[in-house]
């Protein structure tokens, strides 16, 4: 089994290094399509020809596209990744102050989502076309369909505003307790979590279900398992591969997609961080988040396959 | 006490009136109502230079000092900068603001007066003796001297500086030091508005050398404890102000929530206790919420209808006359803005400015007129297309009120929506007929010289008029202050005239905050006392 999983994640790894190249590539070339530049955002409605030209001669703007990639990735190889332009401040240091905000608030709203999801997943299968199936089905599916930035605001009308329970915005310089981080986390959790859910728990009922049809599921249930038993012992461990799957493509999202989360309780995380970058056409900072983002989602998905192999004795043997 | 005090009878000028009603009941003597009277009016008239209406009836209350706020301004993104020359939006300016000062500064009416210069000097507008204000320090202790001052100014002429003020600071050739506290500022020509340039944000007053912005040492009121873009600025007092007495507060934390109703919501939560850029869509919301207000502060800021003169139709004088009869801008203020803002006639002075004229006569909403001017430039019925974006503020809006006004006056006009990302390096300027939005700029010549003069890199209209040039130049170097009315006064009318431009409203920007907070005032050049609110403001307890 070693020797299987380190060739698996040795052989992920070369492809995860080729996919960073040809993500960088394409998001080079996609950022090089945007209207404007660099310079021509830094000075804005300040950008007469004579400035531009001399920003752009500063920037290195001037020099051909395809030098500048090969530039910036000979920079990156050399574990350098370059300087923003938008406020000369080195790419990794700002990066590095935004990534444990957006890990802690992934790990938090992991932490919350996974086990609910999970546990609405299982108990609508066991029950399939219950009653309770049908109310968890449709209340995670209405969550799903809000679009979160109507959650995350009526949230704060609610709770911030009008009750005053917890605060509008979710700062990181100020918690000092458990009670204080609870308060500040507790809505974007919330709002990320309503998103999150619905997925998850829709794709554990169909694993689970799936099982559940299974003649060994039959068989458990002849040899008088109860139905707690069947599904813990018997359906869960072989429904790990696909919920691990789907849990990691959820948990991607929370690295780049949360920007309205993020904006609304001005949480500085990477996405917004990302965000600006484009705005500012600041290519090394979009690289680098990309990078991050990229990174991060291939890590997850080889999580996933991991587990699905070490969940199923049949890839363990071999 | 002055007339407007009473007029406005908030609060505190309301306490005033009760302690002269107190003072005639129990048959107080004439002397010590006059008394009374007196020191309300010297709080007055020692707060107007500072503050206006709104702030010289607070100004009578005692500062309190000592106390933190958190202030939430509309823009913060990963550009954020320390560096003065680069500044770009409301956060970047406030915190300029916070960390440093300038040689002058704007009183509420866009005069300038000393602030690091204790002394501006010239006979001709052209050379001007600077003699700086003695026993000055830097944050880490160092004195001001003339190199910084030299410095400061001169920086902004390197393009590497990628200053956003260059244009302005190349009519400077040349700052010497003259003496021990002492600089002369050679103009390439005379210049009378010169204080009131050096009082803007971009010409604050930073160290000798500086070049890494990744901290600021300013002689400012407060200084950096933390400094992260896109999170977060704190700034703590400096206790070796050169400013007696100020700032009041002993930190001022500033954020950015780019989302409108997060900021409105983050006030009226608590977590922050002030904000700007309020649409006026929330003010109701603010202000009928108890505890809180806000408070409009009138701008020269603009959206202006652009017809761009580049070789077609938009270049007719009959067809823009067509085109700015055809604003309805009484609608514009009503529809768009909420009653927010002052009716313009597409000349860009705002009755703010004290170089404003008044009574050139208001030119109608007039669909016939407009008909009559189109009919008079062979318009026909090509259809006319016109750009707009939200990147300039309201002008989808405009434009699609536009778009139906325009068949009562014959016109096929069609528009064209774009995204506000790259939209001034894309649109802007590009099309015949388009928006631009024209922040309030610190004085007239500024104005005129960045938008009208002929040779203006965003002369919008491509506009030009060589009686404007000379009219221009004469201004600039006119030192008498009412012959220099006159003079502007005169632009204003040929603008209005025969301009290219339509602006059809000056937009008032508006800060919500919370009563504890005193002292806010407005400067009419933005929000948030022109963005220098750091150092007055103090929180009542």
């Amino acid at each position: 089994m070693k020797a299987h999983a380190s060739r698996l994640i040795a052989a992920r790894l070369g492809l995860a290094l080729l996919t960073l190249l040809i993500v960088s590539a394409v998001v080079f070339g996609i950022t090089g399509l945007l209207p404007g530049d660099a310079a021509q955002q830094a000075l804005g409605q300040a950008a007469t020809p004579e400035a531009v030209t001399a920003l752009r001669h500063q920037f290195g703007l001037d020099q051909p596209a395809l030098q500048r990639y090969f530039e910036w990735l000979y920079l990156v190889v050399s574990g350098n990744f370059g300087t923003s332009l938008s406020n000369s401040l080195p790419v990794s240091q700002l990066i590095a102050t935004r990534l444990p905000n957006s890990l802690m608030l992934a790990g938090l709203t992991a932490l919350v989502s996974v086990p609910v999801a999970l546990f609405i997943g299982i108990s609508s299968a066991m029950f399939r076309g219950s009653l309770l199936d049908r109310v968890l089905n449709v209340l995670t599916l209405s969550t799903v369909a809000v679009p979160e930035f109507l959650i995350a605001t009526i949230a704060v009308l609610v709770f911030a505003v009008k009750l005053r329970w917890l605060p509008a915005l979710s700062y990181l310089s100020e918690v000092s307790s458990f009670g204080g981080l609870l308060r500040i986390y507790a809505m974007p959790v919330m709002t990320l979590c309503c998103v999150l859910v619905a997925q998850m728990a829709r794709m554990t009922r169909a694993a689970v279900l799936d099982q559940l049809n299974a003649s060994y599921v039959e068989m458990a249930i002849l040899k008088g398992a109860s139905p707690m038993r069947v599904v813990l012992r018997h359906v869960l461990p072989n429904t790990i591969g696909p919920i691990a799957n789907a849990v990691a493509l959820s948990l991607s999202y929370l690295f780049g997609g949360v920007v309205i989360v993020e904006s609304i309780f001005n949480y500085p995380g990477l996405a917004s961080l990302m965000v600006d970058a484009v705005t500012n056409r600041d290519m090394p900072l979009v690289q680098g988040c990309v990078m991050v983002f990229c990174a991060a989602y291939l890590l997850l998905v080889l999580i996933a396959d991991l587990a699905q192999i070490v969940s199923n004795p049949r890839l363990r043997q071999r | 006490m002055n007339k407007q005090n009473l007029q406005h009878a908030d609060a505190p000028a309301g306490t005033e009136v009760t302690e002269l009603e107190r003072l005639t009941r129990r048959g107080a003597s004439r002397r010590e109502v006059l008394r009374a009277l007196a020191a309300a009016g010297m709080a007055s008239i020692t707060g107007a230079g500072l503050l206006t209406a709104s702030g010289a009836a607070f100004a009578q209350e005692k500062p309190k000092q000592g106390g933190k706020i958190r202030v939430a301004t509309q823009s913060a993104s990963a550009a954020d900068t320390l560096d003065p020359a680069k500044g770009a939006l409301g956060t970047d300016y406030v915190r300029a603001f916070m960390v440093y000062s300038g040689l002058t500064e704007l009183d509420s009416h866009l005069g300038a007066k000393m602030a690091l210069a204790e002394s501006l000097e010239t006979k001709d507008a052209t050379v001007w003796i600077v003699k700086l204000r003695s026993g000055v320090q830097f944050h880490d202790g160092k004195s001001l001297t003339p190199a910084d001052v030299i410095y400061s100014l001169l920086r902004h002429k390197d393009p590497a500086t990628a200053s956003k003020a260059k244009t302005l600071a190349d009519q400077i050739k040349d700052a010497k030091a003259t003496g021990p506290n002492e600089v002369t500022i050679t103009l390439e020509g005379a210049n009378a508005d010169l204080p009131v340039i050096l009082a803007t944000s971009h010409f604050l007053i930073i160290k000798d050398g500086t070049t890494d912005f990744k901290t600021a040492i300013g002689t400012g009121p407060f200084k950096i404890k933390d400094f992260s873009p896109g999170v977060r600025t704190v700034g703590v007092k400096n206790e070796k102000y050169w400013k007696p007495g100020l700032p009041h507060l002993d930190e001022v934390e500033l954020i950015g929530i780019g989302d409108e109703s997060a900021r409105v919501n983050a006030l009226l939560s608590g977590d922050v206790q002030l904000i700007n850029a309020i649409s006026p869509r929330s003010t109701g919301r603010i202000k009928g919420t108890p505890g809180f207000t806000v408070l409009e502060t009138k701008t020269g800021q603009y959206t202006d209808l652009i017809v761009r003169d580049d070789g077609g139709i938009s270049g007719n004088d009959d067809f823009r006359r067509g085109m700015f009869y055809l604003m309805d801008r009484e609608q514009i203020r009503r529809a768009v803005f909420q009653g927010f803002g002052t009716i313009a006639n597409d000349q860009p002075i705002d009755p703010t400015n004290k170089y404003y004229m008044p009574g050139i006569p208001q030119r109608p909403y007039d669909p016939d007129k407009a008909k009559f001017y189109f009919q008079k430039a062979k318009v026909g019925n090509t259809p006319v297309q016109i750009f707009a974006s939200p990147a300039a503020d309201g002008s989808v809006e405009m434009a699609v009120l536009l778009q139906q006004a325009a068949p009562a006056a014959g016109l096929n006009l069609q528009v064209t929506r774009v995204p506000a990302d790259g939209y001034w390096s894309n649109h802007w300027m590009k099309h015949p007929l388009g928006f631009g939005n024209i922040n309030a700029r610190p004085s007239a010549d500024v104005l005129f010289t960045q938008f009208f003069k002929s040779d203006a890199p965003w002369n919008e209209a491509n506009w030009k008029s060589p009686k404007f040039d000379q009219m221009l130049l004469a201004a600039r170097g006119e030192p008498d202050d009412a012959k220099r009315k006159q003079i502007y006064g005169d632009m204003q009318v040929l603008v209005h005239e025969s301009g290219g431009v339509g602006i059809p409203m000056f937009q008032s920007s508006i800060d919500g905050y919370t009563t504890k907070l005193k002292g806010l005032g407005s400067i009419p050049l933005a929000g948030l006392m022109g963005f220098m609110f750091a150092e007055h403001v103090w929180l009542e307890s």
